[in-house]
């Protein structure tokens, strides 16, 4: 627990190190905060141009479905490629100075997850616009976003600790969030595949469930409570297991540099 | 157990060991490729071997030894940067440590951004900073240049900005290796006395340099260090002249 008591400890550091990825991201940008609101509605389009007319998905809130898939989807892969390059992005203050490792993965998580908040934002009108009203049940969508938070810090804490022993991890991570990405039904309807004898790809994909109980409170339906148990649980048990390897090995790293 | 209370910084036997070959598998493919060959051997090397010392509250320790003897190691082993291979380290108090001054620093940053990121590596609060914020400007005498990003500042400016943020605050231990070789002969001088004037109170400091001159006038104790080992630590005149007849 010794990590934890360090990270109150530097608890400035860790909001100056969020704060940081936020304002060089938008310096120097013309469009700034709306940058990241014009990049998920571009590939919305994109999305539902190409897939709404390969599979014939016509609904009118297909692009509701593919946007609030790929938000989700976004954050996973952003956070958890940050994490596990934190590491050797902070080699320069590693090396120099005593500053509690476990800041670094976590800041960068919290850095994606603020960027993810802002672009809600855009779902929120696109949703409007479309006719998906806000109902109560939308008030859900809490929970999977929640589970989503840790399984993305767990995974990050995993991936930036091998990270910091291996250096290509980066492109083998790379090959397998796309995997990931085409077993979490993002501009795809679940349904055929859910229902065939490869089912499991689905639903044993903790980041599907959280996809699909997000989806489920912005329709203004039920969320699967099995969904939502099962990522929640494997979001528990990666929070776990991370900041276990990660505390055991952290002062390991600097020799790896 | 009444002696601790005096002491600031005790070693007890230790050990920093690296392997020199580590380079060859830091990637999965030649960590898979290196199991199927059998272990590659490893050629560890230890920068510091077996260090036992302790330092009382308020003494200014001078760390001496050629390039290559540990001088290095031994401040980071001692800010805690590295975890030793074996053996303890204690430390009473809180410690600044100035191994390089502006670490942390980010170059898209302009100054003032700067004064809060690295204070919060040093660990103060942005309300600490903003209250300390013109004193570090102006001891920076960075007054005009402080809105622009510090990639456009030269070396000594970065230095001089580090070295106001670093000193702000008064730490407990102050760890200084070879902080002081930086920015033109007035800065330097302004830096000594600023340095000076944070010892009266009861701060520990370690200074590491090869300036001989400077080390005699700050320090009241020195050590010596050679290939990883420590080979004398006494009152400053003692071991400073042995150190000039060990380098002759």
């Amino acid at each position: 627990m010794t990590g934890i008591k360090e990270l109150y400890q530097y608890r400035d550091l860790f909001c100056e190190l969020v704060r940081k990825g936020i304002r060089l991201k938008y310096r120097r940008s013309y469009l700034g905060v709306v940058w990241s609101m014009i990049e998920p509605l571009l590939t919305m389009i994109v999305l539902t141009v190409v897939f709404g007319t390969l599979l014939g998905h016509h609904e009118k809130t297909f692009p509701v479905y593919i946007l609030s898939g790929r938000l989700i989807y976004t954050l996973f892969s952003q956070s958890t490629t940050g994490a596990l390059k934190s590491i050797r992005q902070n080699e320069g203050l590693i090396k120099k100075v005593f500053v509690p490792k476990l800041l670094y993965p976590l800041s960068s998580v919290a850095f994606n997850y603020v960027l993810f908040l802002i672009s809600l934002v855009v779902l929120a009108g696109v949703s409007l616009v479309l006719g998906v009203y806000p109902t109560i049940k939308m008030l859900m969508a809490i929970l999977p976003l929640i589970v989503l938070f840790f399984m993305s810090v767990g995974v990050g804490l995993i991936l930036s600790t091998l990270g910091s022993f291996f250096r290509d991890l980066e492109y083998l991570w790379n090959v397998g969030l796309m995997l990931v990405m085409y077993a979490s039904a993002i501009f795809y309807y679940p349904d055929a595949i859910l229902e065939s004898k490869v089912s499991w790809i689905l639903s044993y994909n903790p980041l599907f469930c959280v996809i699909s109980n997000f989806r489920s409170c912005i329709f203004g339906e039920s969320m699967d409570m099995t969904m939502l148990g099962y990522s929640a649980g494997f979001a528990m048990t990666v929070l776990v297991v991370g900041y276990i390897i990660f505390e055991k090995n952290k002062n390991k790293f600097i020799l790896h540099l | 157990m009444s002696d601790k209370v005096t002491e600031a910084i005790k070693l007890e036997n230790v050990t920093m060991s690296f392997n020199l070959h580590k380079e060859k598998l830091d990637s999965v493919k030649e960590y898979v490729l290196g199991l199927v060959k059998g272990k590659t051997k490893k050629q560890m090397f230890n920068a510091l071997s077996d260090i036992s010392f302790s330092v009382n509250k308020g003494d200014r320790v001078g760390v001496l030894g050629l390039n290559g003897a540990g001088k290095s190691t031994l401040m980071k082993v001692i800010a805690g940067v590295y975890e030793p291979t074996s053996g303890n380290v204690y430390k009473e108090g809180v410690v600044a440590p100035m191994i390089e001054l502006g670490a942390g620093f980010d170059v898209q940053y302009t100054g003032a951004e700067n004064i809060y990121l690295y204070g919060s590596v040093l660990g103060h609060s942005r309300k600490d900073m903003q209250q300390r914020f013109d004193e570090i400007v102006e001891f920076s005498e960075l007054k005009e240049f402080i809105d622009v990003p510090l990639k456009n500042y030269s070396s000594g400016m970065r230095a001089r900005l580090g070295f106001a943020i670093a000193t702000v605050v008064k730490p407990d231990i102050l760890i200084l290796d070879e902080v002081l070789s930086v920015g033109d002969a007035k800065f330097k001088k302004k830096s000594e006395a600023k340095l000076m004037s944070m010892m009266d109170e009861q701060t520990t400091v370690i200074f590491v340099s090869h300036n001989l001159a400077q080390v005699r006038r700050i320090c009241n104790k020195a050590m010596i260090l050679e290939k990883g080992r420590l080979i004398a630590y006494g009152d400053i005149d003692e071991i400073a002249t042995r150190y000039e007849e060990m380098t002759k």
